[in-house]
């Protein structure tokens, strides 16, 4: 008897999905699906409205990464105003918008690693789901959930000085930028006290790393033995090959870590990139043209990254990345749970470049925007948290926008995540003829890996409880269990 | 608690979903209010949603007033106590007051006095313009709290 298990939705990623799990007839995994409802309205709301108003009307998309929707937007909109590209702008406009693009890697990370994933890793996957959480690791250990607290508060506290506010932050404009730091915002995340310095920053960022390096070494199967597949994959890399999370052009790798997308100028993503719709997932599946629908399907964020670039230009991440890539052979690593490690060096990453930039002067002096001719189409990219997010937006002669397409890091890791799925379910669930939390978990565990945001993927508004459904070969509903 | 509390209303939601703007516009109505009304004690804030760095900003105060839009059945506006709870929802990446409350206790060994003021909502569309019946319902829950915070005994009746 074909069994279809249903796990909807899927807790502990933003938004909301269901996890379909097919069984044949002797309890093999027929088919997995992850199935995201995706709403795409936003990119015909935004039809109509004036060009300038684009990088604030964008963050409406989403409460998870506003900053990174700001930031994409805006950068789009440069290319519109003519001021060029990335590195076209003023120093001013450049370096305030990485200082606020840093913050939000830093914080969004944070949140990631300590509340949604060292649970999982400190008190298994097959743990009560009331103590995976950061309450109870501050039960254990409290130190740790301080640390949490206080480095999601410092990156908020970046973007704020950055972007202006909280919500709806006004900071980044076509062109450039609004605002400099003041010498009191400066002088706060550099020097400010309870523990919110950017020194103790990069230290307990330090201790992050150790802290997964340790457990990993203590917890092979966990790590490398969860899950394994082969796959491309797709970052910004700056020209040089470094690691650059706010600008560069875009390459992609393929499974033995071959160039297959040769640092092209992102403006002509479209050239590479195109999207694949398929009847079962409102969610679209992006893939390189040239390789084709079928293989040609890429992972972005962080693992994505350590994969794809050549070296991190600064000196405490670099040693990081060159113990990551010593592990894996000098290949790129396959395996999911290792986007927790590449999410940790990025958080040192962005702490030393957060450094760096409260010691540069520009950003308390110097021109904040450029401008140039007026051009009729613009297309931004930025690699955020969960990887690369594309803004391609045209214009007409009213300045009112006409076309918006947007590629959110969550859709480019649509059919990353159904393979997961798919490897997860094979290795556990093959032959079991009851789900139990444990393997539930473990399919929400390589999900999570990719830090979905399906508040961008879908808009999504509102909670919805965990809900289990088991059905026959013909559909019935045989057992449904639902997690409140 | 000794002398004048310490008061934070903390107003969250999305401003670009319509009446998910309820929490956020409710938090900053009282903050000019209280000014012009000298009630340095009083303080807001607004965010998107809330997380877990908000366990530290709650840590000082006496009373913390969470406000927010509601889905809910409610009629106009309902305002309850609020106690610590570890209970997460699925969405993660946002966390609940009572969570924090929760976390608060278990950092810092402590916890504000808390309530929820929920307001209903009717639309959540991409628009800043809210429904009418929110609007009524945002300006009978303001109507309700600048009475509650002008008199201060009322969170001892309430909790």
């Amino acid at each position: 008897m074909g069994q279809k298990i249903t796990i909807e939705p899927v807790t502990r990623v933003e938004g909301h999905g269901k996890v379909t799990i097919h069984l044949d007839n002797e309890g093999n995994i027929e088919q997995t699906r992850l199935h995201i409802v995706e709403f795409r309205g936003f990119e015909r709301f935004v039809q109509g409205r004036p060009y300038w108003e684009m990088p604030v009307l964008v963050q409406r998309l989403c409460g998870i990464c506003p900053v990174s929707h700001h930031l994409a937007a805006a950068k789009a909109l440069d290319v519109i105003v003519g001021a060029g590209t990335g590195e076209s702008l003023t120093p001013t406009g450049e370096k305030m918008r990485r200082l606020m693009h840093y913050g939000q890697i830093f914080q969004s990370h944070t949140l990631h690693f300590f509340h949604l994933a060292s649970p999982d890793l400190l008190f298994g996957i097959d743990a009560d789901p009331l103590k995976r959480n950061v309450i109870h690791i501050a039960k254990v250990n409290r130190d740790l959930a301080v640390q949490a607290v206080m480095m999601r508060k410092y990156g908020q506290e970046v973007i704020q000085a950055t972007a202006g506010k909280k919500i709806h932050g006004t900071g980044a404009i076509p062109g450039g930028i609004n605002k400099h730091l003041t010498e009191e915002e400066r002088d706060f995340l550099i020097k400010g006290d309870d523990y919110m310095n950017i020194d103790k920053m990069i230290e307990w960022s330090l201790a992050a790393v150790e802290f997964f390096k340790d457990f990993h070494k203590k917890n092979k199967e966990i790590i490398d033995g969860f899950v394994e597949f082969p796959s491309s994959y797709l970052s910004l890399v700056r020209k040089d090959g470094a690691l650059d999370l706010y600008h560069g052009v875009l390459r992609a790798v393929d499974a033995q870590g071959k160039k297959i997308l040769h640092d092209v100028d992102y403006q002509e993503y479209y050239k590479y990139i195109d999207e694949e719709v398929r009847s079962w997932s409102y969610m679209k599946f992006p893939y390189l043209k040239e390789i084709g629908k079928k293989t040609g399907w890429y992972t972005v964020g962080p693992l994505a990254r350590m994969n794809t670039i050549d070296f991190i230009d600064t000196p405490l991440a670099q040693k990081e990345f060159e113990a990551f890539r010593a592990y894996n052979h000098g290949k790129p690593s396959h395996k999911p749970m290792h986007f927790h490690w590449a999410r940790l060096i990025e958080i040192l990453h962005s702490a030393e470049k957060i450094k760096s930039l409260l010691y540069d002067p520009d950003l308390m002096e110097g021109e904040l925007v450029k401008k140039g001719n007026k051009q009729y189409e613009g297309v931004g990219l930025i690699e955020a948290p969960r990887g690369t997010l594309f803004h391609h937006y045209k214009i007409d002669d009213n300045d009112q926008i006409v076309m918006a397409n947007l590629i959110v890091s969550t859709t480019n890791n649509n059919q990353p995540m159904n393979e997961a799925v798919k490897h997860v379910a094979t290795k556990i669930m093959t032959g079991k003829k009851e789900i139990t939390e444990g393997m539930m978990n473990a399919v929400e565990v390589a999900i999570r890996a990719y830090d979905p945001c399906l508040s961008c993927a879908t808009h999504a508004l509102g909670q919805m409880p965990l809900e289990i459904s088991l059905y026959d070969h013909q559909n019935q509903l045989i057992d449904k269990k639902i997690k409140q | 608690m000794k002398g004048t509390p310490e008061i934070l209303v903390y107003g969250y939601g999305n401003p670009g979903r319509q009446d998910d703007a309820l929490g956020v516009l409710l938090a900053e109505s009282i903050e000019p209010w209280a000014r012009e009304n000298q009630l340095h004690h009083i303080h807001t804030e607004c965010n998107y949603q809330l997380n877990i760095e908000d366990a530290h900003k709650i840590s000082f105060f006496d009373i913390v007033i969470f406000a927010d839009a509601s889905k809910e059945n409610i009629d106009g506006y309902s305002y309850t106590v609020l106690e610590p709870s570890a209970k997460t929802d699925f969405t993660m990446h946002a966390v609940s007051p009572a969570f924090i409350l929760s976390l608060c206790n278990q950092i810092y060994n402590k916890y504000p006095l808390a309530f929820l003021l929920h307001i209903k909502g009717f639309d959540w569309q991409f628009m800043q313009k809210m429904t009418s019946g929110a609007t009524k319902n945002l300006n009978d829950a303001l109507c309700f709290l600048k009475e509650i915070l002008l008199k201060n005994n009322n969170f001892k009746v309430c909790a």
